[in-house]
């Protein structure tokens, strides 16, 4: 069954307008008629018509040019089809000018009118789909979707929700795996750009090169390679918001080139020479303490009040186990229903193990950690058996060598986890309870190949 | 089981029917709807109807006359014409119906192939014929078009699109008609 549509076809003539009305009905379309110009606007004051058919000589002081600019008032977005039996270039130009999406003489060939009408559905389709799916999102990414009850945790979503409204640049500062993405993203998803996008980058993925083409944009030939003109997630982001994701490891030329866009709000294509205006909220985060490595020189001081605008620093998991419980039933939930698994309980044994963890992946860590005893459980609620590899984290399966420093032995760890998953990143960072941006930047600077 | 009235629509400028396409008509209906056809005399077409400059007949202005002449006891009826025809906003239809209601029209003049100057071909009109009845009555009986590509319901905007596509309704139409949804 077609989705009922909505059309109004308004001409002076009855059996004119009865007969197309006749013919879409045919269509599945719910159709209008009115006689006059004064009928339409009525009707369309009642009904947001997906289509207005209106033709464009009509007696009684508001002919089609005139209904189309009152229906235009009422509904800015109306699918406005013009029809003429005289075509003249100056009628085309006005009705055009004034907003019709068409303008067609008739008698015209039936396959024309069904492929316009048709070409207009399918567009109002995907709009209001679009419409569904924003929405969804934005319900998704709500302050109320981020499950927390510790005091902490609360004033951190107080703050983030006053600055949502904001344009000022925020830093989040935080733990791999504490949740800076999502609370980067209900800022942008509670504030005044939520119908504008919201582009994610992780600083820590990719070569300094790649990023600052991943960032600029870059224009035909700017390097081997180049064969297109590219456009930046800066220039994607316009209007919204860009997430820098591991802000602390870019290297000095895109600290300096981030400064100039945080400033001026603008930038160059690589390769380019327009200086291209954006206007774009910029929200960084970083595990790192940005202030320390500023007072080393390691990133830019000036930058770095740049980007603490405003600061937002979410505790480790640890800190705050009182919101262990109601994040793993969360979790039980959501994923127990992912699965089709019927799983609906976390046993008390099973519950003491969690909240004594030290979840040094933090949130991430304990979604995974869920997850893997839904998929081993086999009765209805999980137990403490369930668990039983938070207890041994695999840290057996590893030779430790004496006089080792605390990176040596991460670096081991990260070698022995890439080891068991066959090279597969995603896997490993699941397993280390970190994320993937954190793992790529721990490969980068142990210098271990995949 | 629906009683569809079927019978030709004479009119006075155009040759008459060519012969075998009623009874084709008549046995597709039959063994494609949920109807039972009872051929009706035919009837002359009104004047009026014609637009001269056209050179066409008003398919809103057949209707008209084919609602005003339904016999007591039949429901529903479809005419059938040789002659070409038109509703003012398109260049032409294959037919019209009124959409779960009483009367609708069709026209074998441009599914013969001797209007886009191919020789005849006495098969390929009974064909289409058979199908734009379906077609037709498949709106009396309240169908809408249907996107499936094989369904008699799809919309045919060119003749080859009507031999693209199959004589019966789709499993989806067909359960529309007998759950009494269309």
């Amino acid at each position: 069954m077609k989705p009922q549509w909505q059309i109004l076809v308004v001409d002076d003539e009855e059996i004119m307008c009865e007969s197309l009305a006749a013919w879409l009905r045919e269509d599945g379309y719910l159709v209008d008629t009115a006689s006059s110009g004064r009928e339409a606007v009525e009707l369309a004051k009642k009904t947001d018509y997906a289509i207005y058919f209106i033709d464009l000589k009509m007696p009684g002081g508001m002919d089609g040019i005139d209904t189309l600019m009152e229906i235009r008032r009422l509904h800015p977005d109306a699918s406005i089809i013009i029809i003429t039996a005289y075509a003249t270039v100056d009628t085309a130009i006005t009705a055009i000018k004034e907003g019709a999406q068409e303008y067609i003489v008739k008698p015209c060939n039936p396959e024309e009118i069904s492929l316009l009408v048709s070409r207009i559905i399918k567009v109002k389709r995907l709009q209001r789909e679009n419409l569904i799916l924003r929405k969804k999102l934005q319900r998704r990414y709500q302050f109320h979707d981020i499950i927390c009850k510790s005091p902490r945790m609360l004033e951190v979503l107080e703050l983030a929700r006053e600055v949502s409204s904001l344009r000022s640049t925020v830093l989040i500062r935080g733990e791999s795996g504490t949740g800076k993405e999502l609370v980067a993203r209900a800022i942008h998803f509670s504030g005044s750009r939520a119908q504008k996008p919201f582009i994610a980058v992780s600083c820590a993925a990719l070569a300094e090169t790649l990023l600052e083409s991943e960032l600029f944009g870059y224009e035909k030939g700017a390097f081997t390679g180049a064969a297109e003109r590219k456009k930046g997630k800066f220039e994607l982001a316009d209007g919204g918001t860009i997430f820098l994701d591991e802000i602390g490891d870019i290297g000095p030329k895109l600290q300096a080139d981030l400064l100039r866009v945080l400033q001026e709000r603008s930038f160059y294509r690589i390769g380019g020479t327009g200086e291209i205006q954006v206007d774009v909220r910029v929200i960084a985060a970083t595990h790192k303490d940005l202030r320390a490595l500023a007072d080393e020189g390691r990133f830019r001081e000036d930058l770095f009040y740049r980007l603490n605008v405003i600061e937002i620093f979410i505790p480790p998991l640890r800190e705050r186990r009182e919101d262990i419980p109601l994040l793993a039933e969360h979790f039980v939930e959501r994923i127990s229903h992912e699965l089709g698994k019927p799983v609906e309980d976390i046993a008390q044994d099973a519950m003491r193990l969690l909240m004594d963890h030290s979840w040094p992946g933090n949130v991430r860590e304990l979604e995974n950690a869920i997850e893997r005893a839904i998929v081993s459980c086999r009765g209805r609620t999980l137990t403490a058996d369930d668990f039983s590899f938070l207890r041994n984290n695999g840290a057996a399966k590893i030779q430790i060598p004496d006089n080792l420093t605390l990176a040596e032995m991460e670096k081991l760890m990260i070698e022995a986890t890439l080891r068991r998953t066959g090279g597969n990143v995603k896997e490993a960072a699941a397993s280390l309870g970190i994320d993937r941006s954190t793992l790529y930047e721990k490969l980068k600077r142990y210098g271990i190949e995949r | 089981m629906i009683v569809l009235g079927l019978f030709e629509l004479q009119t006075p400028h155009d040759p008459a029917l060519p012969p075998g396409v009623i009874p084709a008509m008549a046995a597709a209906l039959e063994s494609c709807l949920p109807v039972r056809v009872a051929g009706l005399k035919p009837l002359l077409a009104p004047e009026e109807a014609f637009d001269a400059k056209r050179g066409q007949w008003s398919a809103p202005a057949l209707l008209e006359d084919v609602l005003a002449s339904l016999p007591d006891g039949i429901p529903k009826a479809l005419g059938v014409t040789a002659s070409d025809l038109f509703i003012p906003m398109l260049s032409f239809v294959y037919g019209q119906a009124q959409l779960k209601g009483r009367a609708g029209v069709v026209s074998v003049a441009r599914l013969r192939q001797e209007y886009y100057g191919l020789p005849p071909n006495d098969a390929l009109l009974l064909e289409r014929a058979r199908k734009e009845a379906v077609h037709e009555a498949g709106h009396l009986l309240g169908l809408v078009h249907c996107s499936s590509p094989g369904c008699v319901m799809r919309l045919s905007v060119q003749v080859g699109q009507i031999d693209l596509k199959g004589e019966a309704p789709c499993p989806a139409c067909a359960a529309r008609l007998r759950e009494g949804t269309a």
